[in-house]
Order: structure tokens, then sequence, then C-alpha cells
């Protein structure tokens, strides 16, 4: 899990990422082109955009005739919004990082 | 997850760990030590006194509530201006020591105020936050 919320943590971090995020939460389905007027960067950029999204789960696309409509998975928002998994994330990465330490320490 | 219906919120990563407990409170009690798999920080190992814990997204204010050498740590954790405490149990195993992590905090009302005050985490979660209120 901590590696997932990393993912998250690193998709989100851009802001053209998480705009083009917000924009199919608050408007729904769309597609590339529609995306790509709000976000003012190119189609392309768009596109690479919403792959990466993709990746760490957060949109999910669907193909019809040649155009691709992309809408937004708020579930895997879930992680970063609840205390206690992001504190057992914490917590267990800190543990990770003190067993490393251990090893390096003398006896 | 017992979150929605209890008076408190509790967090606990239990592991154990191939070394003595002498060792690992080392880890957990000496300030260079702790910089290096948690925070960087001025703790010193004194009950009553007060430290911090500091990262890039911001800092933890703690205060030492009980210390028992090689087998218990107890502090506070405030963040955001909500507290929480942190128990830490080292028990010797075979293997070398179980250690114990338990981080209890937040009444259900607390964890409003919780979510107001998360701002001062990497700014994404308040704008994320912001985001989840409106679309719901």
């Amino acid at each position: 899990m901590p590696n997932n919320d990393d993912l998250l943590f690193k998709t989100l971090a851009d802001p053209t990422r998480r705009g083009i995020f917000e924009s199919l939460c608050r408007n729904g389905e769309q597609t590339v082109k529609a995306l790509t007027v709000q976000a003012r960067v190119s189609q392309p950029a768009v596109s690479k955009h919403l792959g990466v999204l993709k990746q760490a789960g957060l949109v999910s696309d669907r193909h019809e005739g040649r155009q691709t409509h992309y809408s937004a998975r708020r579930a895997a928002l879930a992680p970063l919004t609840d205390w206690t998994s992001q504190m057992n994330n914490f917590w267990q990465s800190r543990f990770d990082d003190l067993e490393d330490l251990l090893k390096r320490m003398d006896q | 997850m017992t979150e929605k219906s209890a008076e408190t919120l509790s967090v606990t990563v239990e592991r154990e760990i191939a070394h003595a407990p002498e060792k690992i409170w080392r880890a957990l009690t000496q300030p260079h030590l702790i910089a290096e798999w948690l925070m960087k920080n001025d703790f010193s190992p004194v009950v009553g006194n007060r430290f911090s814990l500091r990262a890039d997204w911001g800092s933890v204010d703690c205060q030492i509530l009980e210390i028992e050498a090689n087998k218990k740590l107890i502090y506070t954790w405030n963040a955001m201006g909500l507290e929480s405490v942190v128990t830490w149990t080292l028990t010797p195993s075979i293997r070398g020591t179980q250690l114990r992590m338990e981080q209890v905090g937040f009444r259900p009302d607390q964890r409003q105020a919780y979510q107001g005050a998360r701002a001062g985490w990497p700014r994404f979660f308040s704008a994320m936050e912001q985001l989840l209120e409106r679309v719901d």
C-alpha cells in the first residue's frame, strides 16, 4: 500500500494533472478534446497526463467510435483521505526505515 | 475499522524485529538516530520535555509522557492543532523484540477540525478535500 500511495502522491502533485482530475470529478465524463480546452496545454500533453492518471487508477476510459471518454475514479482517493490508513501507511514506512537503520547500527 | 463508532481513532503497527530491545531503544530515543528513520528533532529523554519533529511538509509538536528504559515510551503527537498519543512498547521475543506502536487520538468532534486543519499537509490534500466536498 505505501507504494500505491506514493504513486497517488506523485500523480496528483502535478497541478495540470490535478486540474484534469478535478474537472473530471466536477463535470463528469469528458473527451480529451473537451479537457484540452480547459487545461490550456496541448492535446498530446493532456493525453499523456490522462495516461498517468489512468495508471494510478484515478481515471478510467471508455472508447466510443473514434473518441475516448474519460471519467474520474474517486474511490482511488480513499487511501489519501482516510486518517487511519494514512497514519498506518506512514508508520509502516517508518518501521521499514527503522529496521534499515538497526541493520546499520553497531550492537 | 471502528473509527465511526469509537470515541477515539487508533492506529497500531506491530512487528517482530531481529534486534535487542536495548538497541531499538537507542534508535527511539537518540536524536541523531531518530532523525534517520522518523524526522529531524530535538528529542531528549526526560518526562515532561517537549520536542518537535520537523519535515518539509511541516512539524509535529510532542511532549514526553512516560519513559521506561528499553520497555516503554509515550509521547503526545500534536500536528495541526490536534493531539494524539503515541505509545511505543518493546517486549523481548525469541527473535529479538516485539515492537509495537499505537497512536490514539481524535474524538469524532475533533476529526471535523482535523479535516479542516489538514491544509498544512502537502497541498493537494486540501485541494482534494475541497474537491470531494464539492462533488458530494
